[in-house]
């Protein structure tokens, strides 16, 4: 089971509170997460990535075990801490804006 | 009529402010997706507790919600607007070609006769429709598609298709307007669409009287004459008595025909409203002073309607979405700011008060009469 952190926008829009527990089918990636966090609450469908190709939101990122993953290629696998559930997978809306 | 309900979009969210038929008491309701830019909240005709809003932010793309019971609780639907096939390119600001790519939706356009039929105009310019109240959306394709649209140019705010019209006595029949595109219409339900930009002159582009490449602000028709049709350029206000075959300016003695909203009286077709604006690179009223101008001959004779709005220090802009009219039997008159004001008026423009005065940024406003 991953422990995913959304943003305030993303908990709102799922009715979620601070920490929602996914298990992502198979190998553990951003793509198998993500799929299983969609799957979920549907309504987060075209958030995080395009709808269509997949790619992540420009003003999106992907944190963990203080790393950023947001440009691991998705079939990557997530770190073990995550897996494990020893460190959460955060999805962050970037600072922009001035 | 029991009273009117106001729809705003916002660039930090949507209200709903609501009165009886006196219009003097509001009650403000909101924000609703705090935090979001609204674009546009729009109202069913066929069914006034049906209401969309568009919902978009840079980071998190875009959502539409949806109320069935007139704004108190909304559900998100469905957010896939995807081109048909290969979308193609059209013009970069530089001239290059650009791939179109989904932005936004800037307005949703409910059917006259079916809550759950609606068109939604979209950045990059385009227009989709759902007739299963929003959970899915299908383009027609052919406005794109359509000859000219590789060499479209996004306007300064983006390459939006901004205002959708729907010929009440034909439903077939659709204008549509794209910046910096111009005016389209269909006759045939949106398979097929034709540029109907005839009269319009634009000096900022290289063939002032091009067929394609005018900066169309807004369009504005009187359900009762189909045939009419009111815009706001970029600059000129112009009209077309033939349903866009060709158009007249109709600025006459406007002190500037710069300006993004244009609206037509609930029940006098010849009696028009706009909101001139000092220039495109100054987007505020000229003087500092805030007018609604009136014209009650279809326009060129224009009247400033300046009774109750800041008439020293007020450098706000009104945008192409935020003006809207009631039915009631004293037409309402209402118009939200980049200052967080919406303004009304009870009596057809002649005098004004703040509905509320302090909302976010007002991207969008529109008018529900209550039965």
């Amino acid at each position: 089971m991953i422990r995913v952190v959304l943003p305030a926008h993303l908990r709102t829009l799922a009715k979620v509170g601070l920490e929602i527990e996914i298990e992502p089918a198979g190998l553990a990636t951003q793509r198998s997460l993500l799929d299983a966090l969609e799957t979920r609450y549907p309504v987060l469908v075209g958030t995080i990535r395009d709808p269509v190709t997949k790619a992540r939101r420009p003003f999106v990122r992907f944190f963990a075990c203080e790393e950023d993953l947001s440009h691991d290629s998705p079939d990557t696998a997530l770190p073990e801490a995550v897996v494990t559930g020893q460190e959460a997978f955060f999805v962050i809306g970037a600072m922009a804006g001035g | 009529m029991s009273g009117v309900r106001v729809l705003v979009g916002t660039r930090k969210g949507a209200f709903v402010l609501a009165s009886d038929g006196k219009r003097e008491s509001w009650e403000i309701n909101g924000p609703f997706f705090a935090g979001w830019e609204i674009y546009h909240v729009n109202g069913s005709p066929a069914d006034p507790n049906r209401l969309y809003a568009s919902q978009s932010t840079s980071w998190f793309g875009q959502l539409v919600q949806r109320s069935d019971d007139g704004g108190k609780t909304w559900e998100p639907v469905g957010n896939q607007f995807q081109y048909e096939g290969v979308p193609g390119t059209h013009q970069w600001y530089d001239g290059t070609p650009h791939p179109w790519e989904f932005a936004r939706v800037w307005h949703l356009e409910p059917s006259v006769g079916d809550p759950d039929t609606v068109l939604a105009g979209v950045e990059d310019a385009g227009i989709f429709r759902s007739t299963d109240g929003g959970k899915t959306w299908q383009e027609l394709a052919g406005l794109r598609c359509q000859d000219s649209g590789s060499s479209w140019q996004p306007g300064a705010g983006g390459m939006c298709l901004h205002t959708i019209i729907v010929d009440p006595s034909d439903p077939d029949r659709v204008f549509v307007a794209i910046s910096a595109a111009g005016v389209f219409r269909t006759d045939d339900g949106g398979k097929t669409w034709r540029p109907k930009n005839k009269g319009l002159r634009s000096g900022s582009i290289p063939d002032e009287d091009a067929e394609v490449g005018h900066c169309v602000h807004r369009l504005a028709m009187h359900p009762s004459r189909p045939n009419v049709l009111y815009m706001q350029k970029h600059w000129d206000i112009m009209r077309t008595d033939n349903g866009a075959e060709s158009w007249e300016e109709v600025s006459g003695n406007l002190p500037t025909d710069f300006g993004f909203a244009i609206d037509v009286h609930a029940h006098e077709p010849e009696t028009i409203y706009v909101v001139p604006i000092k220039s495109d690179s100054e987007h505020f009223p000229l003087d500092g002073k805030l007018a609604v101008y009136r014209s009650r001959t279809g326009g060129n004779e224009w009247e400033a309607l300046t009774n109750g709005l800041p008439q020293k220090d007020c450098y706000v802009n009104v945008l192409r979405d935020a003006m809207a009219v009631d039915s009631m039997d004293e037409c309402g008159v209402y118009f939200g700011t980049t200052g967080g004001q919406v303004y009304a008026s009870a009596d057809a423009g002649d005098t004004w008060a703040p509905i509320v005065r302090d909302l976010p940024a007002v991207l969008s406003v529109e008018v529900q009469t209550l039965p």
